[in-house]
């Protein structure tokens, strides 16, 4: 621990809130899209410091809050299959499905299993050749390379008993989306830091040049948030309007191009379903036509079936920042973090399980 | 979920597999996703990759630089 370090990032934070406070003259509504961001704002109080004019809405960035109910579905009607072994990410296991979840499955005997690299599920694979291992992949494209990565080692290593069941979701989509419904109210963007460290800047330009709107990649820790909302701030106040990396330590303007590339290599875009968006043209991805003896959805012949939200739910809202989650009439009372309702109270990047966990933070 | 962990290349083994050091937590990360990696370079790890070469030096730049920056608009303003 260097206390220099801690006493300098202090000096900074307060002169960045200076900035802030001088530059928010009128109302500034900025929404944070990645789930990552909404929990680092509220761990760090970051809304109770700001101006009153700054106001931070929190968006669709979390990868399992905008799963569908049907999707844990199809994956837990893959558990139940003789002989099945299902990997998945733990952040997918208490989630909802119609009637049940990955972690209930489990207790009942089913073998799901926790990983945390996609490659585990390959060498799940190799050690159980007489079994049949389904990842089931959810992410955004900061994972994708990953998945598509262990799709190609699979094949590499011969794994004929490997299969898996995506459910990965694209940013840039949503949020053209978003935008083009028209219902929310935003004045700039605090953008994803690692799905950037994939993409780069460019997908996000189309915010700026059609939408007017400013956006800055940002980095998670308070300093970093701090200087993202002042960048975006000091852009207003300048006639600014275009994207910009504050997080430039890790973020490169190109992104990684060899993950986008191996990501290519084995999916194609498709339009997925999300939860609370619906369905956005081109914002899922899909094994290729080379890979798609890979592809568990085909495979096992898994229909798919829209399972409506559960009654009183405001997820769909939350997610698309219409509604803050307190403005739930379950929040707190049905729908806690111990007996979730809906996703956003489930996932610990959930809007819902921030508010809940750590207060509103903006009575300040 | 996009969680990302810096830590430090302690050493490579077969097939773009390297040992990454998370601050003294060894684990094995795939170096498929950034093959130009190092023994000695620090990354950024997202399950079990490493997603992009990380410099430390330049962390500490960007905050002086941020830090000369907000001292001249604080004397302007």
């Amino acid at each position: 621990m260097n206390p220099h370090k801690n006493q300098d990032e202090g000096k900074l934070a307060s002169r960045l809130l200076q900035e802030i406070t001088a530059l928010a003259d009128s109302p500034m509504r900025l929404m944070e899209v990645c789930g990552t961001h909404t929990v680092a704002i509220f761990r760090s109080g970051i809304r109770s410091m700001l101006p009153s004019g700054v106001e931070l809405i929190s968006g669709p960035g979390c990868p399992v809050c905008v799963t569908p109910a049907g999707e844990i579905d199809r994956a837990i009607a893959l558990s139940r299959r003789e002989g099945m072994i299902l990997a998945t990410f733990g952040d997918l296991m208490r989630v909802p499905g119609s009637s049940s979840s990955l972690q209930e499955e489990r207790a009942t005997g089913k073998d799901i299993r926790v990983i945390l690299s996609p490659l585990d599920a390959v060498k799940i694979a190799e050690e159980n050749p007489d079994k049949t291992v389904c990842f089931f992949g959810v992410g955004f494209e900061t994972t994708s390379p990953a998945i598509a990565a262990a799709v190609m080692e699979a094949r590499r290593r011969g794994c004929a008993n490997f299969s898996l069941l995506s459910s990965q979701r694209l940013i840039p989509p949503a949020m053209r989306a978003l935008l083009s419904a028209g219902k929310v109210n935003i004045d700039g963007f605090i953008l994803p830091g690692h799905v950037s460290v994939v993409i780069g800047k460019a997908p996000y330009c189309f915010l700026a040049e059609e939408f007017g709107l400013p956006g800055v990649i940002t980095g998670f820790e308070p300093l970093d948030i701090l200087e993202g909302i002042y960048l975006l701030l000091r852009q207003r106040k300048e006639g600014r309007t275009e994207i910009e990396i504050q997080y430039s330590r890790v973020v490169q303007e190109e992104g990684n191009p060899r993950a986008r590339g191996i990501m290519g290599e084995v999916f194609a875009p498709v339009d997925a379903r999300w939860r609370g968006l619906g369905t956005i043209p081109q914002s899922g991805l899909m094994l290729r036509d080379g890979f798609s003896q890979m592809d568990a959805a085909q495979a096992f012949d898994l229909p798919y079936e829209e399972i409506e939200e559960p009654p009183g739910c405001l997820c769909g809202e939350v997610l698309q920042g219409l509604v803050r989650p307190p403005e739930c009439s379950l929040f707190g009372t049905r729908c806690t973090p111990e007996d979730p309702v809906g996703p956003c109270m489930v996932s610990t990047e959930g809007s819902c399980a921030a508010y809940y966990k750590y207060g509103r933070g903006d009575e300040g | 979920m996009c969680l990302g962990i810096p830590g430090k290349i302690v050493a490579i083994t077969e097939n773009q597999l390297a040992v990454v050091d998370f601050n003294g937590v060894r684990r094995e990360v795939s170096l498929m996703l950034c093959p130009e990696l190092e023994v000695g370079d620090y990354c950024l790890v997202h399950v079990g990759f490493a997603m992009q070469r990380l410099d430390p030096a330049e962390a500490q730049e960007t905050m002086e630089l941020l830090d000369q920056f907000l001292e001249a608009s604080g004397e302007s303003s």
